[in-house]
């Protein structure tokens, strides 16, 4: 044999030496093997660090960047006003519930549309055109048509949190009714189904990973339509508590608001991941969005 | 068609050659103006009761569509298919298909998969009554312990024959079967085979096969129609006289190794032309 197979050679070894075994373990690199809440611990140490550096050295005034100390006392502040039931509490009551509101408007919403785009010829030629006009329309600018036609209470944000989440729903639902094979489809016509059977039994199901997908992005965009509608048309909501804060320069209150709505933020995308591996249990699904 | 060819002396005609007619394709061409294409020219076909029957050719020779003219999937665009004395006119309850892939639905247990069908034609309170049926047929198929079971646990060979429990369901008398274990390795596919024999036998279904599998073709089938490509038609029908039930030990007689000879020769004519 001239070609020696590195088996071959572990064998050969392991006879002359009669101690080497020829089993051996892949190893990644240490890097790599690092458990993530290390991991994750390192980076949280090393971007606080980074931080304190930069305001320690004086290069930024702590108006423009204040301390890591500094926000912490003011994420201490607003959780404990937040636990004790006080004024920020019922703050961010409201802007929760513009959000509720907003996130299950754009979800029945971009479905119906979905649907209606995904299904039928009509929909996808003649609908479809309009709703993409919509969706690149800047559609922050709408904020102040929907105070002149809704007010200065929940209902603008409502609607502005809508608007910016139903279009990702949209394409997402309509995308999944696309995605049953040639296969199903065919199967669905020789057992003579209709074509609601075929849409409620086999496309909706099929597309149902999309529509998550869907769900995620608009889950993303339903805060920051919220938020935005606070800050041009006042109300009571914690875009309102930012914009105060930060004209009075108070940026730690400020860093230290935005971390507690990041946390309202990730509690809808969890809460929308929870619901794909319940509903779409056949689907391995991570975090991240992924189909 | 050209010749008629009798492979093998008659010792035993086939009891099929007798029955009645089931299936009568006469004159149907299919042709796809937008792409130039003339899929089918002038066949025709009689499939008798309790026959089984394959059609071999290269891929794009036709074999597909000819599949979906019978089923009812597409119209021809001239001549007309009859099946069971009546016209097909669109898909048909007594028609059972089966394709390549299993396509079984993941959100479905392996039983709610069987009964399909029933829950399709008959409502959802059709489909728990037919569960015993749907059990038995996996018992016969060798899933009982998979019944309550999702799709994503089955092997490839196993999907394939939860697959054939939810065609059989609905009670078809006659089975279209596209390349139904092509994507299945070869050794479960030869178990496949001889499955798909036992349970045709048992039920004296009739079967149309499609397949680019010559050894596949001769072991199944009481006849095997080869076809050319464009515009697709018959040059050659192989009646196999192998007798019943077949062995997969057969493959290895001349007798087989002639039949398979004989087709593949025609294929390879085909082919050059």
């Amino acid at each position: 044999m001239t070609h020696v197979s590195p088996a071959d050679e572990g064998v050969h070894i392991a006879a002359s030496s009669g101690a080497v075994s020829t089993v051996w373990v892949e190893e990644g690199s240490w890097f790599d093997r690092v458990p993530r809440s290390v991991a994750m611990a390192a980076i949280f140490v090393l971007g606080v660090g980074l931080w304190q550096l930069v305001v320690v050295t004086g290069i930024v005034s702590p108006i423009i960047l204040p301390s890591p100390v500094e926000t912490a006392e003011q994420i201490w502040f607003v959780g404990h006003n937040l636990l004790t039931g006080g004024y920020m509490l019922t703050s961010l009551w409201i802007t929760m519930k513009e959000v509720f509101y907003g996130f299950v408007l754009a979800i029945v919403l971009g479905f119906t549309l979905g649907v209606i785009v995904g299904e039928t010829a009509f929909g996808e030629r003649a609908l479809m055109p309009y709703l993409v006009a919509f969706d690149t329309m800047p559609k922050v600018a709408f904020a102040p048509l929907f105070i002149a036609w809704l007010g200065f209470g929940i209902e603008s944000k409502v609607a502005l949190a809508t608007y910016i989440a139903t279009f990702p729903i949209i394409v997402g639902t309509a995308a999944g009714l696309h995605a049953a094979d040639e296969n199903a489809r065919m199967l669905f016509k020789t057992l003579g189904a209709s074509r609601w059977q075929t849409l409620v039994k086999m496309k909706l199901p099929t597309g149902m990973p999309h529509f998550f997908t869907g769900l995620k992005i608009g889950s993303v965009g339903v805060m920051a339509g919220a938020i935005t509608a606070e800050f041009l048309g006042g109300g009571k909501g914690f875009g309102e508590l930012i914009r105060i804060a930060s004209t009075n320069l108070h940026t730690a209150r400020v860093f230290s608001l935005i971390i507690y709505l990041s946390l309202v933020g990730m509690l809808i995308f969890m809460a929308v991941v929870w619901a794909q591996k319940r509903f779409v249990f056949w689907q391995k699904s991570s975090a991240v969005m992924e189909h | 068609m050209e010749r008629r060819v009798n492979a093998v002396p008659h010792e035993t005609e086939s009891a099929a050659q007798d029955a009645r007619p089931i299936y009568v394709l006469t004159d149907v061409s299919k042709v796809f103006p937008k792409r130039n294409v003339h899929a089918l020219d002038h066949i025709n076909l009689t499939l008798r009761e309790g026959s089984f029957s394959s059609v071999i050719g290269a891929s794009g020779c036709g074999k597909s569509t000819l599949l979906k003219i019978m089923a009812g999937l597409q119209p021809p665009s001239e001549g007309s298919v009859m099946l069971d004395g009546r016209p097909v006119l669109g898909t048909r309850d007594d028609i059972g298909m089966m394709f390549q892939q299993a396509t079984l639905f993941p959100w479905r247990t392996v039983i709610e998969n069987v009964v399909l069908p029933i829950e399709i034609r008959d409502g959802k309170a059709a489909a728990r009554a037919a569960h015993d049926q749907a059990r038995e047929l996996l018992g016969m198929a060798g899933l009982s312990k998979f019944a309550g079971a999702y799709p994503n646990e089955l092997s490839g060979g196993m999907a394939q024959r939860a697959a054939i429990c939810r065609m059989l369901v609905s009670k078809p008398s006659v089975l279209l079967l596209d390349e139904p274990f092509s994507a299945l390795d070869e050794l479960t596919r030869d178990f496949m085979n001889m499955e798909l024999q036992r349970i045709c036998m048992e039920r004296n279904a009739t079967v149309f096969l499609v397949t680019h599998s010559i050894p596949e073709a001769v072991i199944l089938s009481d006849v095997v129609y080869v076809m050319s490509p464009r515009p697709g038609r018959f040059v050659e029908e192989v009646v196999v006289n192998l007798p019943r039930p077949r062995t997969l030990d057969m493959i290895t007689t001349p007798r087989f190794g002639a039949l398979v000879d004989r087709i593949r020769g025609h294929l390879e004519m085909g082919v050059l032309e």
